[in-house]
């Protein structure tokens, strides 16, 4: 038991990091080019 | 085929020909930000790569105007931040042209910022996603024989989790769901929210008492599955509406103004007043109906009324909106406000024409209209039952609930919108664009196809027909002459004869008429009969130009409009399909004529008014076909419509399906794939009810536990989605291409 209490919240913690992750990347756009963002990574000029 | 992008000629053309006016207009056309800078959008539908973005992007930032410049390649746009006091935002479009990417301003009016809607949808999906994943870790445990206190502390925790996911994620069908029951109407989210909403109530109270069943599980997952067909869906939709933004060419947002005074300033479309005195250049397209002040203008009507020749009108003739300049500069004055020309009245008539297709009911929302009674008579005998005969009423409310999530259409709300999202993608490969799935439907539908004549089973455009029957020597004079003028007859002579050399003499243009030219002692005149001073030609069907040497006639160069590449075999498969054909259009019967014998179409009517197209497009269920201003109104009417990427915006608009480059085989492509559609949809609901059919019998019984819910649940959506993706093989060629190669050579 003590270790689930442990485990549990770290799990969830865990879980919410990743959708507060995925929420932040929406907003700041970072879903709006896909095509043009795997073809800047080749743009090695600035 | 060289252009079909008509506002990347008009930028080219605006630039050539000063361009205050043309600010103006992208000044309208921007959005202010709040420092002072202006945004614009530009589309760029031929960047593809890497070095596109950076020439792009490089091209722009380098003038002083420009703040910030950002391609965004998924869209084929280009954002740019300018400071309108540091330099013209006309020199924009012509920057990113000089990179080599064709580009024509967008109007932000059909684009708003970003997508709340999709961003709604992903953000519940998120939210969905992570619950359903967690909750179930803590199901798993205690299917797997998690006890007593154990058990308890994992539903508590599950429920800590579920309640404000479903709250969250849940709103997109509870207010869907709660807006079709304030109407006394049922969609498929009636019976989800119910489902949903009581399988939640239950769990929780289980969990108050430590009850051994808990379906929180079942909801955040049902949610899931659903969010995900809902995003597609919308995705689906979304793709095809702003590809077709793309496609939109800056329309008329305004004209030049000649004021009393003399001078020149833009007023935009909805003040202009009958009486003002416009100016337009060769290209613009009239903005309001109006009468010609100038001598020689000419109008290309075919996107107006199907009339394939130049219509060239005298000094005081009347020209309605949406005609394009072929002479000019010229004057018009305008004699109707734009609420009353041409374009608004074709605009009333297609909503008026809206009313009759919206009784169409989408098969989804058909069947739950079935479906939800049923479920929930069974669900209420299944309380009922158990109460009376066992007495034990919180079994019956845990047995009816059950009922209630087993049934929750998971599969049945797949079931369709998966089929039209894979639809969707194999028209998308193929370069035809859908508007919704309900479009789909009624494609599958269809028993009659309509034509439209210009632009629909030709190309729109004319071309030498008698060239080899021509001299060479007047071919060779008439290719260096031709070059000189923009006039669309000429365009098609030099496109015909590429190879005219600069001719070695002085020429000068008639605009309207013809060119004439001088080289020693002759005299060279290309144009019409009446230019050459050729009065005996008789009338013809088709538009000729003449070419003369000191009054001499040397050649004549006859022109038609060109049908499209393969219109004959697609009318023919048409045909086969057992579908009867007609071909509407408001061009003279001898053209019409010509172009129905040539493609094979028995039943043409010529000299047809919009009205008159509109009445014969409501018999049956009609598929209509067709591009111009003056079909709008039957394209809105038909049981279903297409258009051709090249069409007028107010005919792309009114249009389901529009398709990009040449081939008139999208048409049996379409209905070909609807039916396929149609069977797999149908195929899907039979299965659907056929899982409900085993398993609500067993729920009945009370035999699902958590466990049984969450495997019938997933595996019967998968089955559909497999299903689904049975359309994308076999039937018809499978055109495996890039589909924004597809479009992208619908634009070179």
């Amino acid at each position: 038991m003590s270790g689930l209490i442990l485990l549990i919240p770290i799990a969830i913690g865990m879980g919410l990091v990743a959708l507060a992750a995925f929420l932040w990347a929406l907003r700041t756009g970072q879903y709006e080019d896909l095509e043009g963002a795997s073809y800047r990574i080749l743009d090695d000029e600035d | 085929m060289t252009c079909c992008i008509p506002g990347e000629e008009e930028l080219a053309e605006a630039a050539a020909h000063g361009t205050e006016a043309n600010d103006a207009a992208l000044l309208t056309l921007s959005r202010r930000l709040s420092d002072g800078t202006r945004q614009l959008e530009f589309a760029i539908p031929d960047a593809h790569c890497a070095a596109c973005i950076r020439s792009i992007e490089t091209a722009l930032e380098a003038l002083p105007q420009v703040e910030m410049a950002r391609v965004n390649l998924s869209k084929r746009r280009v954002r740019v931040v300018f400071d309108p006091a540091r330099g013209a935002p006309s020199e924009l479009a012509p920057a990113i042209g000089a990179s080599g990417y064709h580009t024509y301003a967008l109007d932000p009016a059909e684009d708003k910022d970003g997508d709340p809607v999709l961003r709604e949808l992903v953000k519940a999906l998120a939210v969905a996603g992570f619950a359903a994943g967690n909750i179930m870790l803590f199901s798993v445990s205690v299917w797997a024989g998690a006890n007593e206190a154990t058990r308890d502390l994992f539903h508590w925790i599950s429920a800590l989790i579920a309640l404000p996911a479903i709250a969250y994620s849940g709103r997109v069908f509870f207010r869907s769901a709660w807006r079709a029951m304030r109407v006394g109407r049922t969609n498929m989210d009636v019976p989800i929210s119910i489902g949903v909403t009581l399988a939640t109530a239950l769990s929780l109270f289980e969990t108050l008492n430590s009850g051994q069943h808990a379906y929180f599980d079942a909801s955040v997952t049902l949610l899931f599955f659903l969010l995900i067909g809902r995003t597609l869906d919308h995705l689906m939709r979304e793709r095809a509406r702003s590809a077709i933004t793309n496609l939109a060419r800056l329309a008329p947002r305004g004209a030049t103004r000649i004021t009393q005074e003399g001078g020149r300033d833009y007023v935009a479309l909805d003040e202009i007043e009958p009486g003002m005195l416009l100016e337009l250049r060769a290209g613009d397209r009239v903005p309001v109906d109006a009468v010609v002040e100038s001598e020689g203008a000419s109008f290309d009507y075919a996107i107006v009324s199907g009339e394939t020749a130049p219509v060239a009108l005298p000094a005081g003739g009347a020209v309605v909106a949406g005609a394009n300049t072929l002479s000019g500069p010229l004057l018009v004055r305008a004699t109707k406000p734009a609420a009353d020309s041409f374009l608004s009245r074709m605009i009333a008539l297609m909503e008026a024409a809206e009313g009759a297709r919206t009784k169409q009911r989408r098969i989804a929302d058909r069947a739950a209209a079935v479906y939800a009674p049923i479920v929930h008579t069974i669900a209420i005998g299944t309380f009922l039952g158990w109460g009376v005969f066992t007495g034990n009423w919180h079994m019956a409310l845990l047995n009816a609930v059950a009922v209630l999530i087993i049934t929750c259409p998971c599969a049945l709300a797949l079931a369709v919108p998966i089929v039209h999202v894979v639809a969707a993608g194999r028209l998308f490969e193929r370069g035809i664009l859908m508007k919704d799935g309900a479009a789909l439907e009624r494609a599958a539908e269809v028993d009659r196809v309509a034509f439209d004549k210009t632009g629909t089973l030709t190309l729109g455009h004319p071309r030498v027909t008698n060239l080899a029957q021509v001299p060479l020597e007047a071919r060779l004079i008439a290719a260096s002459l031709a070059r000189v003028s923009g006039h669309p007859l000429s365009r098609a002579l030099g496109e015909a004869l590429p190879d005219g050399v600069p001719f070695a003499g002085v020429v000068s243009e008639f605009r309207g008429k013809g060119i004439a030219a001088e080289r020693g002692d002759d005299v060279f005149r290309l144009g019409s009969a009446d230019f050459v001073g050729k009065t005996d030609a008789g009338s013809s069907a088709q538009s000729e130009v003449w070419l003369s040497r000191n009054g001499l006639a040397l050649a004549v160069f006859r022109f038609e409009d060109e049908i499209r590449p393969d219109a004959v075999t697609s009318i023919a498969e048409l045909k086969t399909m057992g579908l009867p054909l007609r071909l509407l259009s408001g061009d003279r019967p001898e053209p019409v004529r010509h172009v129905a014998e040539a493609v094979g179409i028995l039943d043409a009517r010529a000299r047809l008014l919009p009205e008159n197209k509109l009445e014969l497009v409501g018999e049956g269920r009609t598929m209509m076909v067709g591009d111009g201003i003056n079909d709008a109104p039957a394209l809105r009417a038909a049981h279903v419509s297409m258009a051709p990427a090249s069409a007028a915006d107010i005919g792309r608009a009114a249009a389901d399906f529009v398709f990009t480059g040449e081939r008139l085989s999208a048409v049996p492509f379409v209905i070909d794939t609807a039916r396929r559609a149609a069977r797999i949809v149908n195929q899907n609901l039979v299965i659907a009810i056929g899982y409900n059919a085993i398993a609500v019998p067993l729920a009945v019984m009370g035999h699902v536990t958590p466990l049984i819910a969450a495997i019938a649940m997933s595996s019967s959506s998968i089955i559909v989605v497999a299903n689904a993706m049975r359309l994308r093989f076999g039937g018809g060629e499978a055109v495996l291409r890039r589909p924004d190669r597809t479009l992208r050579e619908a634009h070179a």
